[in-house]
């Protein structure tokens, strides 16, 4: 069977491939033209749809609601229509509980063309996700375009019951070009790809415990992972809450001195490090471990 | 609108397409840009562009002409949002729509 690349989908394409085939009902479509009121004032075309789809589907036949965010459009940032895309199809979502809330998200963060209205609408999905998840509909975060997921979008996805990568998909909150112009090349050299993907990509996340399915750069393993995560819900308890704060707190203090991903690894357990990078995500999964792994759904 | 363009064109005559629904392919990003395609009580065919790129009003009407005469499609309306894609892609994009429109038929 051929394996379709997910990271090279447009938005549209991998929500297509990710729902039962027909199933999309779009919400708020391009002909409506619902598009940013900042844009064109700034000389920049807008986008029918403001680089996110949203509406219901099924996946396996169950009820869900979905978006999915495109990276050509602005590097996928959230403008002020984008982010109330987002955040009524996550408030809908509480009034007619679907049984899952999938984004596939793929996004550089707040987009600075509008970035106070972007930043006030990234802090309501947030809130709203929250709202979701704590009313015991699945929250799953699909991230596996090329633009990653940074920046207000790097916060939502760790809101989320389930986070799902690619071994190529990147998930973190500066990006790298962020932190190389804030402190240095020194600091952080933003060209070195090895180490922006191991310190922000999938196998990053998987062996630390913040992402909790990882699969490989394939639409099909991508739905096949949110159908196992139509059923994931991690509680917002006190308790488990206070159970995840020591797990980090942990992981925390393992990289205490700022080490090198090869060495935090390391210290939290994964056997030789170094092979990770030649690692596809099927032999990588026997690696993480024990102690991160209660940090995620579905522990491996 | 500093910096960015906005062009219509209409073409005359041309066959109307058997009813469908409003069909988007594309992405707004460097050197691309989406089309939208809607049915329109016209009996021509309308295009609307808005570009970033400045001051190439006569090669649109190059390539949405050239669309025009390959296609003879009329009782449509074309959107089009642009952010410097070349002629070949605006071309192959109008193809993709058109294509996209006699798949779901």
């Amino acid at each position: 069977m051929s394996v379709a690349s997910f990271a090279e989908m447009s938005a549209r394409e991998r929500l297509a491939a990710v729902v039962d085939a027909g199933s999309f009902h779009e919400w708020l479509p391009p002909a409506e033209r619902v598009t940013s009121p900042h844009l064109a004032q700034l000389g920049v075309p807008a986008a029918f749809d403001d680089g996110v789809a949203i509406g219901r589907a099924t996946v396996a036949g169950r009820a869900v609601f979905v978006a999915a965010q495109e990276g050509g459009f602005m590097g996928g940032g959230v403008g002020e229509v984008h982010g109330a895309k987002l955040a009524g199809l996550l408030r809908r979502a509480l009034r007619d509980r679907p049984d899952a809330v999938l984004i596939l998200a793929e996004s550089g963060g707040v987009r600075l063309h509008e970035a106070n209205a972007g930043l006030i609408a990234v802090s309501e999905v947030m809130r709203a996700l929250l709202d979701v998840r704590a009313a015991g509909i699945a929250t799953v975060m699909l991230i596996g375009g090329a633009n990653g997921c940074f920046g207000g979008m790097g916060i939502v996805a760790r809101c989320a019951d389930t986070v799902v990568m690619s071994d190529i998909a990147r998930h973190a909150m500066s990006g790298p070009e962020v932190i190389e112009s804030a402190h240095g090349a020194g600091e952080f050299d933003a060209r070195d790809r090895a180490l922006v993907w191991r310190t922000t990509g999938g196998k990053h996340r998987w062996l630390c415990g913040d992402c909790d399915a990882l699969v490989d750069d394939d639409a099909a393993a991508f739905r096949a992972a949110a159908v196992a995560a139509l059923d994931a819900h991690r509680p917002m308890t006190l308790e488990e809450l206070q159970r995840e704060s020591a797990l980090l707190q942990a992981r925390a203090d393992a990289d205490g001195d700022n080490a090198d991903a090869f060495e935090l690894w390391s210290r939290l357990g994964v056997a030789e490090p170094r092979e990770v990078p030649d690692l596809d995500a099927d032999a990588l999964r026997s690696r993480r471990p024990a102690a991160v792994a209660a940090l995620a759904q579905g522990a491996a | 609108m500093a910096g960015m363009e906005t062009l219509n064109f209409a073409f005359d005559g041309g066959r109307p397409l058997a009813p469908f629904a409003p069909t988007l392919v594309g992405v707004v990003a460097s050197g691309n840009l989406e089309v939208l395609v809607e049915p329109s009580d016209d009996t021509g065919c309308r295009i609307a562009v808005d570009t970033s790129a400045r001051g190439f009003g006569p090669v649109w009407e190059a390539v949405l002409r050239d669309f025009h005469e390959r296609h003879g499609l009329g009782g449509i309306a074309v959107a089009i949002h642009d952010m410097g894609a070349t002629p070949a892609v605006v071309s192959l994009r109008l193809d993709q729509a058109i294509a996209a429109i006699a798949g779901d038929a």
